[in-house]
């Protein structure tokens, strides 16, 4: 595939951001460089942000696809904060939010209740993830 | 679409973003907007940062823009980055520096890419130059890798370039000489607390000496024909004022060299303003980019000229066969387009 048909489509940009005093961002590596060569732009954070700091980056960089990676078990309480933020900034309703990592069954459908999109776990692999993002990406 | 120009001039970051965005992707209707923020425009201090990869461009900027804030100014910046000319895809880690300016929105930090083969990275750059511009940022910053002509073009969106050379690169200055060397206002030194940092200064000072005079007769042009007094430093042989480049020692990750790198960035806006060469600049930027746009529009023409020809692969095949060539298959494809244009000049 050349770049010039790549570029037919519009690039969507993904930001995979770590939150939180989660220190292991391995798996955000990962996911980052799978993105990049499925022809995304991603745009990575970073370790220990805070959920203000994700929001910048969400609304600054206009992503269409905001991954939250978080293993630290923290999740309700900083997602919900960046799911505020982006709202603040009008930067919730086109913007697909994702969150990757160890969230129990319980957490999820709470999480989904409050707007994250969807919630891939241990096990889910990178070609379900790009597929879901290529068919759930907002149009502009 | 206007919606999106109001918001951003009302302040609105997330139509700032949707706006760079649209520029990004030559979304319809990004003309107009680049339109009608341009009247707006004009007040922005341009600041270009360039150097190898790993140099330390993003640490400096992200404490240089810190240092702005301090003073009361709004800063954006533009970072670029290679994208993949396999996938097109690319991964944009600058921001990850930008610590010193976290949950502060007054610093507003864009990466771009490449985008590969798309071409017009220097127009896309100019053009979110333009809304940062009437966003109403008192500085902006355009930060890339400088490795090729590309770069080159981008940094001269710039009213001041900074070129940032890692020390132990005694050879690369060399080979930079013929390129980077040459559009640097300003040079930092950056890591200057590693070994061979001394030696790295010493070089460049040695260099730059040395293309002293080759400078004056290329990109830094014309020799000022205002004022009298030189800046310091500089041989006073010349009565007429030029720019002698200082070299600033930083240590970026640790804030060492800041104030002093903003300083000379200030010295090279005075020298600017003094000599009148900001107007001579922006002229100059004009030209390029009513050029640049025209070379684009003209390409976009032909290309569309060149489908309805069924494509290039046609007129290839016939020239491999010999049974014409490129210069009678150009004429042909632009025989209308001349034709046209000699009408409406008759007319």
């Amino acid at each position: 595939m050349s770049v010039e048909q790549e570029q037919a489509e519009r690039t969507i940009r993904c930001l995979v951001a770590k939150v939180g005093l989660d220190g292991h961002d391995r798996g955000a590596h990962v996911i980052a460089r799978a993105l990049r060569d499925a022809g995304f732009e991603v745009i990575y954070s970073g370790l220990h942000r805070a959920p203000e700091e994700v929001v910048q980056a969400a609304v600054q960089e206009d992503v269409d696809v905001v991954g939250i990676s978080i293993l630290s078990g923290a999740h309700n309480t900083l997602v919900p904060k960046i799911l505020d933020g982006l709202r603040e900034y009008d930067a919730f309703d086109d913007r697909l939010v994702l969150v990757g990592g160890i969230v129990p069954d319980d957490d999820k459908d709470e999480l989904r209740e409050q707007g994250v999109d969807e919630i891939f776990g241990p096990g889910a692999s990178m070609d379900e993830m790009i597929a879901y993002i290529h068919e759930h990406a907002p149009e502009r | 679409m206007t919606d999106l120009v109001e918001g951003l001039l009302a302040g609105k970051h997330s139509a700032l973003a949707r706006v760079i965005t649209k520029i990004e992707n030559r979304s319809p209707g990004y003309r107009e907007i680049i339109s009608d923020l341009y009247r707006h425009t004009g007040h922005a201090e341009v600041v270009g940062v360039t150097g190898s990869p790993g140099a330390g461009k993003s640490t400096l900027v992200d404490k240089v823009a810190a240092a702005y804030r301090d003073r009361g100014l709004t800063v954006g910046v533009i970072a670029i980055d290679p994208s993949s000319p396999f996938s097109g895809g690319a991964v944009l880690g600058d921001r990850i520096r930008m610590a010193s300016n976290a949950g502060d929105m007054d610093v507003f930090f864009r990466s771009m890419s490449a985008r590969g083969s798309l071409g017009g990275l220097s127009t896309a750059t100019t053009d979110a130059v333009t809304a940062l511009d009437a966003f109403g940022k008192d500085v902006v910053i355009v930060e890339t890798v400088g490795a090729g002509q590309n770069e080159v073009d981008i940094v001269r969106t710039a009213d001041t370039v900074a070129v940032l050379v890692p020390p132990g690169s005694g050879d690369d200055v060399q080979m930079l000489k013929a390129g980077i060397l040459e559009i640097g206002d300003v040079f930092v030194v950056n890591k200057a607390d590693l070994d061979g940092a001394d030696r790295t200064v010493q070089q460049l000072r040695e260099m730059l000496q040395n293309s002293n005079s080759s400078r004056d007769a290329g990109h830094h042009g014309h020799r000022e024909a205002a004022g009298g007094n030189t800046p310091d430093g500089s041989d006073a042989s010349d009565e007429r004022e030029t720019w002698s480049p200082p070299i600033v020692e930083t240590v970026a990750n640790r804030g060492e060299g800041v104030e002093s790198f903003i300083e000379a960035l200030s010295d090279h806006g005075d020298f600017l303003d003094r000599t009148g060469k900001r107007e001579r600049q922006a002229r100059q930027r004009v030209a390029a980019e009513i050029r640049t746009l025209l070379r684009e529009d003209v390409n976009g023409l032909i290309a569309g000229e060149l489908d309805r020809h069924g494509g290039i692969e046609g007129y290839v095949d016939a020239v491999v066969a010999r049974e014409t060539d490129p210069y009678t298959v150009v004429d042909e494809v632009l025989e209308p387009l001349r034709a046209c244009l000699d009408e409406t000049r008759d007319a």
